[in-house]
């Protein structure tokens, strides 16, 4: 009885253990974002956590050694917009559903996750789609390649994030496809205010009965709740967003009901309202060079990251894509055509920057004593054409080796599966993971419409 | 929906008449002089030497050339390459993604060869100059739809009308019955999508002895002079083809699909090109046996399969020409064309190397796309499409200063260049 105790007391350690390791990274080139470029040095992440950064570090007994000998290390990338690794994606059914939460529907066993790993990304931002002008809540992960319990993929402590959405998506889910507002940019507009104000009405109900100056209690409604959360700044709106009006107009809304927490997402025409951005202190999360996929991105440049980060616009490239988040690190580096960002200005867009936009600054983005022991590690200089990830580590632990790779790497295999599955990506329309799950009933366009 | 379509389509042409600060400014005449830097010449090694321009030509290679009345361009310590070309986009022909009467590149039916890419090029479309001031000059632009969707052309990235801009070469495109699901979201059971290929393949092997028989009715007809009164455009597309004299463009992708369409075209004596190939790599002897090349990519394209290695479509073009197989390289993209070095690049890193990835995109290109004589080299004689770069042209840093298409300079400029120069400091002089 007793053996059986210790045995269960021990059970959450050697969970634990599966999810925090040590490790010695020796002799590489460390770019840390945050402190400069370290050559020849050494990073050992103890249960997890970085724990040194220097030269000559001895490995503790037990402690693996790798050797980064002529290689590049730098903090794990982080996507701050990606629908991988979630099976759900868009609860369209209303213009409002702040009540639904991606964190819901985590799949383990997505195969993108370990090809996000093989590009050198350890943290995402899952993302709801952009089928309503509120969306749901999303989840930030670690990509624990192998873990097959959701909820070890959970960022511990991340703080909440919701998704909102402007422009022509919810223009054509609810407007165009459902004859429910909003139709136009105005009807966006209104939907928002209903919805904070709601909150509000929902916000007085409540202190009046907690005082006792109401009888009844009121109905718990998760949706008005977490309205009522981003009111309150507990929630991080992330805004999928394209042009200049429209991203004027959330941050005017947002001033009169005192929110100040924001990040836009896509937000093509940034570079138009780029001071604007900076004096709200909003985020811009950017793709590297994708436009003209419908008439809200015409008017965009692939200089855009360049001109907000110029501008003080605290600024990512993310990837919105399951293939092109195993490349981050050259999107990244495409600012360095369009446009002259230095290598750490432009390693920044996807490691401190994103972080900071999610709230995670403090544990990861960078390679620094405290922070999360997740590292991406090179062959060839992220920023160059040439590079080849080679390793990933993620709190200390190896979820990707190009040295080791099986080339069947799946954690999980249907049984159902009864003929291998060919994806022909190249023919199919491009699927549209930002209105995936939107039934072809709310929908009157077609493909493409991130 | 129709109103709200009509509308953006007004918007979009409204804008493009009135956005004069859109427009980038016009190509000069040279003659040129590149003087003092390092040609790579791709048909002949890499030489530091001048490279004299006139009209639309390449007229002289050698060190010390006399600039006589040629404009002089020092490119001591840069780089010449000849202009890239991209094996398959949609470029020029579809503006707008999501706006659908900007989207040329697909006509109704199934069985349209009679469709003419060249006719619906704009050649003042935005995407243009986005794309070759990335150093890509000449692209194959394709229709798609149906198994026949028509006739794919080269064309050279700068000119006021299409029939200036085609490069001399076109190609009817088959794409060849698919067995496999169309994407992650095909729903189809697996006998719905045999059934489906099983008819793809009837209809189409239907189409090749129609086509076989229309043949031999024009040539008979040609043979006594007599006029053929049958009006049957769909069949003349095919005659090319069918006689041997035109190449077919295959699109294909999955293992077992490429080698039945090796087997098919064989069997037909068909002189074909196989595009996609995503698969090739599985079944790289077959291919290399067949002796028919290959235009490969996207490289920056996922692996068909959940438990494929995931480098499979970075190391696929690296991997068929290992085996011997002829290979070019596509991006099958229409606004962002200007990745084509980048999907080199990382074609290069994985396996390729830099000279064979740029002589892929160029020579190679050329060769395999029915333009070796005038396109894909720093020779002599052949058209003055080149450029001049700083650096490694796959690298992000490098930047190119100079280009030239068909002897005319082009300048750097395109719709994002110029919104960058407009709000890099908005309120600022």
């Amino acid at each position: 009885m007793k053996a059986i105790s210790i045995l269960l007391a021990l059970l959450p350690m050697l969970l634990i253990a599966q999810s925090q390791g040590d490790i010695l990274i020796k002799n590489g080139t460390i770019l840390t974002i945050t402190d400069g470029i370290k050559e020849d040095s050494d990073v050992l992440i103890r249960n997890g956590k970085i724990t040194k950064v220097g030269k000559s570090l001895k490995a503790p007994s037990g402690v693996e050694v790798v050797d980064a000998t002529g290689l590049y290390v730098m903090p794990g990338i982080i996507d701050a917009h990606s629908h991988i690794a979630i099976d759900a994606i868009n609860e369209a059914t209303n213009p409002v559903t702040a009540e639904v939460f991606v964190g819901d529907a985590i799949d383990p066993y997505d195969i993108a996750i370990y090809r996000a790993l093989a590009g050198g990304v350890t943290t995402i931002h899952a993302m709801h789609g952009s089928a309503n002008a509120v969306g749901g809540q999303c989840e930030t992960m670690k990509l624990r390649w192998g873990q097959e319990d959701p909820d070890d993929f959970r960022f511990e402590g991340a703080p909440r994030t919701i998704k909102f959405a402007l422009g022509e998506n919810p223009m054509r889910v609810h407007g165009e496809g459902n004859d429910i507002t909003p139709s136009t940019r105005m009807g966006i507009e209104a939907v928002f205010r209903k919805a904070f104000a709601e909150a509000q009405l929902y916000d007085m109900a409540w202190t009046k009965y907690r005082a006792g100056k109401l009888t009844q209690q009121p109905q718990y409604d998760r949706r008005k709740q977490t309205m009522l959360d981003i009111l309150n700044g507990d929630v991080i709106i992330q805004c999928h967003s394209y042009r200049a009006d429209e991203l004027l107009m959330l941050m005017n809304v947002l001033t009169d009901y005192g929110v100040d927490k924001l990040t836009f997402q896509h937000v093509n025409e940034g570079f138009k309202v780029a001071p604007e951005l900076a004096a709200f202190g909003a985020g811009a999360s950017v793709f590297s060079d994708w436009w003209a996929y419908k008439f809200e991105v015409y008017y965009s440049t692939a200089f855009n990251a360049t001109i907000l980060t110029r501008n003080g616009v605290t600024t990512s490239i993310n990837s919105d894509d399951p293939g092109l988040i195993r490349h981050l690190y050259h999107e990244a580096s495409k600012t360095q055509r369009y446009g002259d960002l230095t290598d750490t200005e432009a390693l920044s867009l996807i490691t401190i920057n994103p972080a900071k936009q999610l709230g995670i600054d403090e544990e990861v983005g960078s390679i620094e004593t405290g922070k999360h022991g997740d590292i991406a590690i090179f062959k060839g200089h992220p920023l160059s054409i040439y590079a080849i990830p080679q390793m990933t580590i993620v709190d200390g632990i190896k979820r990707f080796d190009r040295s080791e790779d099986a080339a069947d790497m799946r954690v999980y295999i249907d049984p159902e599966e009864s003929t291998p599955a060919f994806y022909d990506y190249q023919q199919a329309e491009e699927a549209d993971r930002c209105m995936q799950g939107v039934h072809e009933s709310l929908l009157t366009g077609h493909h493409h419409h991130h | 929906m129709l109103h709200k379509t009509i509308t953006a389509t007004l918007i979009i042409i409204l804008a493009l008449c009135t956005g004069q600060a859109q427009m980038v400014t016009k190509a000069e005449k040279g003659p040129w002089l590149l003087q003092g830097g390092t040609v790579h010449t791709v048909s002949d090694g890499t030489i530091e030497a001048d490279v004299l321009i006139a009209d639309d030509k390449i007229v002289s290679i050698g060190t010390d050339l006399d600039a006589g009345t040629a404009t002089v361009i020092d490119c001591n310590g840069k780089h010449i390459y000849p202009g890239f070309i991209d094996g398959g986009t949609y470029l020029g022909l579809g503006e707008i993604s999501a706006v659908s009467l900007t989207q040329d590149m697909a006509e109704l039916g199934d069985f349209t060869p009679n469709m003419k890419a060249l006719t619906a090029v704009n050649p003042n479309s935005v995407n243009i100059p986005v794309t070759r001031t990335n150093g890509v000059t000449t692209v194959l632009t394709q229709p798609r739809g149906g198994q026949w969707p028509g006739i794919a052309a080269m064309i050279d990235l700068y000119g006021y009308t299409p029939q200036r801009m085609y490069a001399g070469a076109e190609m009817v495109r088959l794409v060849y019955p698919a067995t496999g699901k169309r994407g992650r979201w095909d729903r189809r059971s697996a006998e719905d999508i045999k059934k489906a290929a099983d008819k793809a393949a009837k209809k189409l092997n239907k189409v090749w002895d129609e086509a076989v028989a229309f043949a031999r009715i024009d040539s008979a007809a040609q043979a006594t002079g007599q006029t053929l009164e049958v009006y049957n455009p769909e069949l003349a597309a095919l005659l090319p083809v069918v006689r041997g004299t035109g190449r077919l463009l295959v699109e294909v992708n999955k293992k077992t699909d490429i080698l039945s369409a090796i087997t098919w075209c064989r069997e037909r004596s068909i002189d074909a090109v196989l595009a996609g190939v995503s698969e090739g790599w599985r079944v790289v002897d077959t291919i290399a046996a067949s002796g028919y090349p290959c235009i490969v990519g996207p490289i920056l394209s996922l692996p068909n399969r959940d438990y494929d290695r995931y480098d499979t479509p970075y190391r696929n073009a690296a991997m068929l020409a290992e085996a011997g197989v002829p290979i070019c390289i596509r991006t099958l993209e229409t606004e962002n064309v200007r990745n084509l070095p980048f999907n080199a690049g990382f074609a290069a890193a994985y396996g390729l190397g830099t000279e064979a990835a740029v002589k892929a995109i160029t020579l190679d290109a050329a060769a395999i796309l029915g333009i070796g004589d005038t396109h894909g080299s720093i020779e002599v004689g052949k058209y003055a499409n080149c450029f001049v770069v700083d650096g490694d042209p796959f690298e992000m840093k490098s930047r190119i200063s100079h280009l030239f298409i068909r002897g005319l300079q082009v300048p750097i400029e395109n719709r994002h260049t110029l919104l960058y120069d407009e709000f890099l400091d908005r309120d600022g002089e």
